[in-house]
Parts: structure tokens; C-alpha cells; sequence
């Protein structure tokens, strides 16, 4: 099977090119009225982003402030989205994701085949390629990379904090993995598994996966037996990739400093150095953006969106890749209820919650999956708000004066999920409507909230979400509803088992129609309530050109140029 | 004076070991995973086991405890889980940012507060006095965390005289060998870096130094109105000494005797309101380090930082003991 799969996303892009003439032709594309795009506008601008040319040099260095320090800088050994910012400018995986959408796209392999029975991946590798530190990139680095992803040594590196990837899709280490062997021959390498698995191409996208010289990792990455790699030297100060940017200095809570890599194989980076400064609040980021001290942050806040389109920076939507949800605990008896679920969904008028509560741009959700992701089912089952069917149902379940404990976090701000206190207010309003009583019950998101909602039963409805990694379906419903969990509090055997066997078919094509199934049978079944998709705004000074947004936030610096 | 001083220093290992305990046991007692806060949204049960088994937190207590001690006397701090840095060299790393802006605040308290309090004192009563009283009430009521938002938002966002955060310009391209950026700037002949971190400096300086402003004000005040009406004081002006040398050689000297004490014994104060204005604008010390560390509920930072910060709070206040030995023969004896 080759990669020439179509998906709903390309064909949605392609739509918002034709449609990109009606955006302002700036390096941000904030609309003429300033109002917010919506969903489909932000694909349209992003695909207009892509298209354009990038602005003529200007200052040697472009300033991005980061919302923390990245964790290590192998990328192998990360799983959160800063320390993959700067992976992505240092590295490159065999495949990458088709801008402003999650499809996988040619990278250090041009092209790739996959055999009948999904189990083997022969990739077609890049010539001509060569690491930072000068050594070659061909199939024995590749296969170099597979044995050092599968023989992590025991201790800190088999966990999820250090190895989530590889742990969560390669299902663990050594013998005890899917990974079975890699071969090369000529400029291919085959990649064989212990059974199918279908994402396996898009996961290669993954920043985790990215392609490291075999000599540095041998040269600085000694870590024993219960060591911790992510302090090793290698993953301090000497990453080492194929990427546009060569790593210069890491000054730990301060910034990461890159520079242009001169052996680059494909497009020069434009702008010499990138300074990825760590500024953590994000009204901080704002103000440096305001006082010229940084050239462009992600995650605007939704108050800071308007004024600082007003004031003439440029704002950037990223395509949404996210959940935003309305879960429900079962092992709350009246939520066990059908009815009760119903009646809920019934009482929630989604349209409002995003008009008051999220970025602008963002959609309402139909289902637990964004749009562009394979399965995505349009005749799902849906829930348009009706109070007075809702109070009827109410009404026929015996739950008339129901009292619902409500849980949401306080000091965040996700990508789906920018304003919980807001989010909360909305739909409190709207299930007091129907004549629930809400009791409010409000935690700090980390570790205290995720504890309550994750780690007990201790809890009631609930705000939670999900950022996708990459276009693979099980992504987001095999997390949610792949076995049981506290956070849902049901057992429901068929559901688990029917997810257990999409996971482990052997082509997406083959997945596609039994995710499509799947998703319907989760409405009908109503766990939760999906509510939103999320668009996280980015913002750049006025002469910032060439930054593409990807919803899955593959997104090298290389293009970009800052006038001076 | 030896066996004083042995004495004290004597104290001070029970003093640590007491807190290594107390330390211990509050950080244990904080509501919340450290599995969790380290997986976040990603956190399934079999993942929070595996993270919990590896790093020991299902071990009885006793037994990290001893863990930790022995850890502790082969002079091994731990490791930051969620930063994954030693926890030695996190420390050292940030105390130069918290040193510069220790010392900047208390540097303010002393230009700003000693002339104040010696108007004050010098005509107690008058208008002066009571606009030093007035500002050092103010100085002292008013919390670190609000006066530094405060100052931020006046003169950082609305009027745009001081940067917002960090310690020097995201654009800097300044070089940094000792860790503290003013001295840098000097040392490599980078000027206009120096300045930089000094701007940067101002407001979370004014911020963390009202409060130690205000003591040193009152205490200035209350020793300068006393020592004037001494009789050297009244002599020294009978025999027709010029009034700016009567205050340089007998005022101030006397006066300023308690108020060097009450100087040194800020520095605590100073630390803890570290945190506070450190997070607020950004700088990357110590206070903004420990801020996150109990967020993310990484033990072993809370515990090194701390004990860090009570080892330096520790050897300060001996040196205070000790200076008082010296100083006054009756402390030594008793």
C-alpha cells in the first residue's frame, strides 16, 4: 500500500485554498472585519500560509518564546509539545505530516510500501543526506535507530515519563514489543513488526521518531541500567539530526540557540539563528511580543486575541486537532442512565460554549475525533439542544430534581480547553436550564484535578480533552474508551473488544469504515459529550512571513523571515 | 571565642536533621501524584505504576527517608524528576539570578530607606517624619506578590519604561560566564548587556525591597532620633562643628550600628519573597524554580531547595552570632 491515500483533510485544505482569496494576503491572515475565523477558515488560512512566499531576509534571528523548557533534547526520550518545537528544527523523522494536515508526507524517505499483512514497512530512503556531525544517514542508521528505540535500558527509560511513545505504540521493550527487525539493502530499509499495525507510517511522523546520528548517541548517550538518559550528555548538549537547524546552546530556563545547518539537504533555513526563549505565563509572552522583545508565541490566551489583532500583530490559527469534552462518570447511578446522559447532551448548546468560551475559530464537536481523522463519521448520532426534551427525559428517568457534582480545573489553559472556568459557567447555566442542580467542585489541573478525575471515582461530570499526535483514529477513541477507567466509571466489554480489533487491522482503508462504525456506536452509547474542537492562535510581530501552522505542530522555523 | 563559635556551628547539625524530617514529611504530605503530575493527561494506570515503582514513591516512608539521608551525607541531592537535572546543579545554577536580585533589593532598602528614616528621625514630628512612617506602614502591609503585579503593570505594561520579564533582553546575545548578568556584561566588555540586566532589575528589585525598606527605615528613624540627643552628640555641635560632619561622625556611625544588623537579618525575608517576585516577572532563580517544583510535585527539588535555602539562612544567622561574640564579651559567656 502506498502513502497516495486520500483523506478527508486534504480535500478540506484544497477546498479552503480555493476559498484563501478571500483573506487578507498577510503573513498572519487576521480577516478584514477582524472577526474570528471559523474552523474551515483556519484550514483555508493555513493552507494559504503554505502557499505563499516567504518575505526576503531580514534580521539574523528569529525569537519564538516557548511556554517552558523542553525536557531533554533527544526527542526520543519526550513527549510534550516544547521540547518537540525545537526537535522538529533539529531533526527529521522518515516521514512528516502534509502541511495543515495530520497525512503522513515524504521526509528523510521519499516513499514507502507496506506488505499485504501490515506487518512490514519498506521505506525508500533520501540520498545524499548527512547528519550534523557529518556521518551519513542511509539504512544502517535507520536500523541503528529501531535497536536503540527497542533496547532502552531498564529503569527511568522504560517508562512512560521518558519513552511514552515508543512504550504506548510499540507496546514495550525488547522481546516484549510489536518491533521485530529492520533490514536494509540498497537505500531502503524494511521495517518488520510482530503483527499489523496501521498507523505505523503515520506514527513515524512522530517527533519521537526522528532520525539521530548513530555516532553521536555512541559518543554521548552512555546511560546504565537504571540510568536516566534524559540528562545524558547527548541529550543536554549534543543533539544531533538531519533537520535545518544545527543545536548551539541550551541555557537551561533561559533558551534554546540554533543555528542554520550550512549541509542541509533540502532548503536553507532563511533566517541564521532561531532563539527559542522560555517565557512560562503566557500574559508574559504577550507583553514581550508587545515590547518587540520576542518575534511570535503560540497558545494566545482568548482575551489577548482581539487586542492584539487590533494592535496590528499577526495572528496565526492552527488547524484543530483536539477534543474538548463533557465526560461522564457512570459509577454515579443516575448517570448510568441513559436518559440522564441524553437529557444532558439535550440541555448543552455547544454553539454557545464556543462563542463564549473558546479561541475564536474553534467548532463545535459532532463526535470524540476532529474532522481530518480517519473514521470521522458525519451521520453520527447528534444531540441539537431541546430543554424541553431534555426536562422530559429528566422526567421519565425519575431524576427530576437531579444534583450533579461538577468538576473542572483551574489554573490551566489547553489547547482545547483555553478558559475551564469559563467553559464551566456556560454549560452550568445550561443544565440549570433543565433543572439540574450543579454543585461545583474546582482542583488545580496538575497533579490534583487529573488525580480526582483519572485516579478516582471521586468525581462527577467533568471538563477534559485530548490533543492528537498523529492521524491514527485509536489515538483518540482507544485512549478515551479502550478499556475501563475511573474517568468514565462503565465497563462496556463490546465497545473495548470492538476497538481492540480496528486497532489491529492491517491497513487504514481496512479501518476506516469500522472506525466510522465505531464512532457511531459511541454517540449512540453517549459516554460524554463532545463539545469543541479547539484552534490554538499563534501571534507574530508584523514582519514575521513564512510560518506554517500544522495541526499536529510539524512546524520547522526553516521558512520563516523577519524584516528588519 | 572558638569554643563559641564550635558551639554554635555544633548546634546547627541537629538544626538540619530536624528539617531534613520536617522537610520530608510535608513534601510527602502534599495532596497529589507525582506519577500523575509527571505523565499529566497521558497518565494510565499501568504507565502510573511503572513511574511510581521506578522512582520508589510505593516504598514505606521510613524507607525513602533513609534513602534520601544516605543519599544526602554521600553529598547526592537527588534529581529533579521532572526537569531531570541534578538537583545540586539546578541549585547553583539559579542562586546567581537570586543573589543578583537579593542583592539589588537590598541594595534599594539601604540608598532609599537610611536617608528616609535619618529625615524622619532627624525632625521627628514633622511632615517628613510622617510621610517615612506613612511609607514604611505601606512597605510593610503590603504583600511582595501584589506590589510586584502592581509595579509591573504600571510601569512595564501601561507605560512601557521597564521590561515585563526575564533577566535580560529574549534578543541578548550577551555572554554568560558567572551566571550573574550585570557582573558579565562588566567582565566581558559587554556594556550594554550590563545595562540590560540592570533595567531588568529595577522593578522586581523595588518590589522585594519594600519590605526590608520599610524595617530599615523605622529602625534608622527610632536610632537617629535617640543618638541625637546624646550628650557627644550635643557637644560635638557646641563646639561649632559643621552639622554634615556632626551626622557623618557622630549620627550615622552610632546610629547606623542596629540598623547593619537588622540588614543582615533580611535576607531570609528576602529569599522567601524571592519566590514570589521571581515568578511574577520571570526570572529564572530559585524562588521560580522552587514555584514549579511544587506544582509539579518534584520531591527531591523541594526537598534540596529548601534545605539549601535553610543551610544559607543558617550559616547567615551564625555569622550574626558570631559577629555579636566578637563583639560583646557577655554573649560568648553566656
Amino acid at each position: 500500500m502506498s502513502h497516495r491515500h486520500l483523506r478527508r483533510s486534504v480535500m478540506l485544505a484544497v477546498a479552503g485554498a480555493l476559498s484563501a482569496a478571500s483573506l487578507v494576503a498577510c503573513g498572519g491572515g487576521s480577516s478584514d472585519d477582524g472577526a474570528a475565523p471559523d474552523g474551515a477558515d483556519a484550514e483555508a488560512q493555513c493552507q494559504q500560509l503554505a502557499d505563499a512566499d516567504s518575505g526576503e531576509a531580514g534580521r539574523d534571528t528569529f525569537v519564538f518564546a516557548a511556554s517552558s523548557d523542553p525536557t531533554t533534547l533527544n526527542p526520543f526520550h519526550a513527549s510534550d509539545g516544547e521540547t518537540f518545537r525545537v526537535s522538529r528544527q533539529i531533526f527529521e523523522g522518515l516521514v512528516s505530516a502534509k502541511p495543515c494536515t495530520a497525512d503522513p508526507a515524504p521526509s528523510l524517505a521519499t516513499e514507502w510500501e507496506t506488505s499485504d499483512d501490515g506487518k512490514s514497512t519498506t521505506f525508500t530512503l533520501r540520498e545524499g543526506v548527512e547528519f550534523q556531525d557529518g556521518t551519513p544517514f542511509n539504512g544502517a542508521a535507520v536500523c541503528s535507530m529501531f535497536e536503540y528505540w527497542n533496547n532502552q535500558p531498564a529503569g527511568p527509560a522504560q517508562t512512560e515519563d521518558v519513552t511514552y511513545y515508543w512504550i504506548s505504540l510499540f507496546k514495550g521493550f525488547g522481546d516484549k514489543s510489536i518491533y521485530d527487525s529492520c533490514a536494509t539493502e540498497g537505500n531502503t530499509a524494511t521495517i518488520t513488526l510482530k503483527q499489523p499495525y496501521a498507523g505505523f507510517v503515520a506514527s513515524m511522523s512522530l517527533p519521537a521518531f526522528s532520525m539521530q546520528s548513530p555516532a553521536a548517541l555512541e559518543q554521548y548517550n552512555q546511560v546504565e541500567d537504571g540510568g536516566d538518559p534524559t540528562s545524558s550528555e547527548y541529550g543536554t548538549a549534543h543533539p544531533t539530526g538531519t533537520g535545518p537547524y544545527s543545536f548551539v546552546s541550551w541555557d537551561r530556563g533561559q533558551a534554546v540557540t540554533l543555528k542554520a545547518n550550512p549541509t542541509y539537504w533540502g532548503d536553507k533555513a532563511k533566517t541564521e539563528n532561531v532563539r527559542i526563549t522560555t517565557i512560562a505565563d503566557g500574559k508574559a509572552r504577550t507583553d514581550a511580543l508587545r515590547a518587540g522583545d520576542i518575534d511570535g508565541f503560540d497558545l494566545v490566551g482568548p482575551g489577548d486575541i482581539k487586542p492584539l489583532q487590533d494592535e496590528g500583530f499577526d495572528l496565526v490559527q492552527r488547524p484543530a486537532f483536539n477534543v474538548l469534552y463533557l465526560g461522564f462518570n457512570q459509577k454515579i447511578p443516575a448517570l448510568a442512565d441513559p436518559k440522564v446522559r441524553q437529557a444532558i447532551a439535550l440541555a448543552i448548546d455547544k454553539d454557545a460554549i464556543v462563542s463564549q468560551s473558546m479561541t475564536p475559530g474553534s467548532v463545535p464537536a459532532k463526535e470524540f475525533i476532529p474532522e481530518v481523522v480517519n473514521g470521522y463519521n458525519a451521520d453520527v448520532k447528534t444531540y441539537d439542544q431541546d430543554v424541553e426534551q431534555a426536562k422530559a427525559l429528566l422526567k421519565e428517568a425519575g431524576q427530576e430534581n437531579l444534583e450533579l457534582t461538577f468538576n473542572y480545573p483551574t489554573d490551566v489553559s489547553r489547547p482545547y480547553m483555553p478558559s475551564p472556568q469559563d467553559t464551566f459557567n456556560v454549560i452550568r447555566g445550561q443544565l440549570q436550564d433543565v433543572g439540574i442542580t450543579i454543585t461545583p467542585v474546582a482542583d488545580q489541573w496538575s497533579p490534583d484535578y487529573l488525580d480526582k478525575i483519572q485516579g478516582s471515582e471521586d468525581h462527577g461530570i467533568h471538563l477534559l480533552g485530548w490533543t492528537g499526535d498523529y492521524n491514527d483514529t485509536d489515538n483518540f477513541l482507544g485512549v478515551f474508551f479502550g478499556a475501563a477507567t475511573n474517568e468514565w466509571g462503565f465497563d462496556n466489554q463490546a465497545l473495548f473488544d470492538e476497538l481492540s480489533s480496528a486497532r489491529q487491522l492491517p491497513t487504514v482503508d481496512e479501518q476506516t469504515p469500522v472506525y466510522e462504525k465505531i464512532n457511531a456506536d459511541v454517540m449512540d452509547y453517549l459516554p460524554g459529550v463532545p463539545l469543541a474542537h479547539g484552534v490554538p492562535s499563534l501571534a507574530f510581530g508584523e514582519g514575521v512571513k513564512g510560518f506554517v501552522p500544522s495541526p499536529v505542530q510539524d512546524e520547522p522555523f526553516s521558512n520563516i523571515t523577519v524584516a528588519e | 571565642m572558638l569554643r563559641f563559635a564550635i558551639r554554635r556551628v555544633a548546634l546547627l547539625v541537629p538544626t538540619l536533621f530536624g528539617l531534613t524530617l520536617l522537610l520530608f514529611a510535608w513534601v510527602r504530605a502534599l495532596p497529589g501524584d507525582p506519577a500523575r503530575a509527571l505523565l499529566g493527561e497521558r497518565a494510565t494506570p499501568a504507565a502510573i505504576a511503572r513511574v511510581t515503582e521506578v522512582y520508589g514513591f510505593d516504598e514505606p516512608l521510613f524507607s525513602q527517608y533513609f534513602t534520601y539521608m544516605g543519599s544526602l551525607l554521600r553529598g547526592d541531592f537527588g534529581e529533579s524528576i521532572k526537569k531531570n537535572e541534578p538537583v545540586l546543579t539546578a541549585f547553583l545554577d539559579k542562586l546567581p539570578a537570586t543573589i543578583e536580585l537579593t542583592f539589588a533589593a537590598l541594595l534599594f532598602a539601604i540608598l532609599v530607606g537610611i536617608p528616609l528614616g535619618y529625615v524622619a528621625g532627624r525632625r521627628t514630628g514633622s511632615a517628613a517624619d510622617a510621610g517615612a512612617v506613612t511609607i514604611s506602614l505601606i512597605g510593610v502591609v503590603t504583600p511582595v506578590f501584589f506590589l510586584a503585579l502592581l509595579l509591573k503593570y504600571v510601569f512595564a505594561i501601561q507605560l512601557g519604561i521597564f521590561p515585563t520579564v526575564g533577566r535580560q533582553s529574549a534578543r541578548s546575545d550577551a555572554t554568560h560566564t558567572t551566571g550573574f548578568y550585570v557582573l558579565d556584561g562588566i567582565i566581558n566588555g559587554q556594556p550594554g548587556a550590563a545595562w540590560d540586566a540592570i533595567v531588568h532589575l529595577v522593578l522586581p528589585a523595588i518590589a522585594l525591597g519594600t519590605i526590608p525598606l520599610a524595617i530599615i527605615v523605622r529602625m534608622t528613624r527610632a536610632a537617629v532620633s535617640e543618638v541625637i540627643h546624646e550628650d557627644y552628640v550635643r557637644t560635638a555641635e557646641a563646639k561649632g562643628l559643621k552639622a554634615s560632619l556632626v551626622n557623618r561622625r557622630h549620627v550615622m556611625r552610632n546610629a547606623l550600628l542596629p540598623v547593619v544588623t537588622t540588614i543582615g537579618l533580611q535576607l531570609g525575608l528576602l529569599l522567601a519573597g524571592a519566590v514570589l517576585t521571581e515568578t511574577v516577572f520571570a526570572l529564572d532563580g530559585v524562588g521560580n524554580y522552587l514555584y514549579q517544583a511544587i506544582r509539579d510535585r518534584d520531591y527531591p527539588v523541594l526537598q534540596g531547595f529548601i534545605l539549601f535555602i535553610a543551610i544559607i539562612y543558617a550559616l547567615v544567622t551564625l555569622l550574626v552570632d558570631l559577629s555579636y561574640g566578637l563583639i560583646d564579651p557577655r554573649v560568648r559567656e553566656s
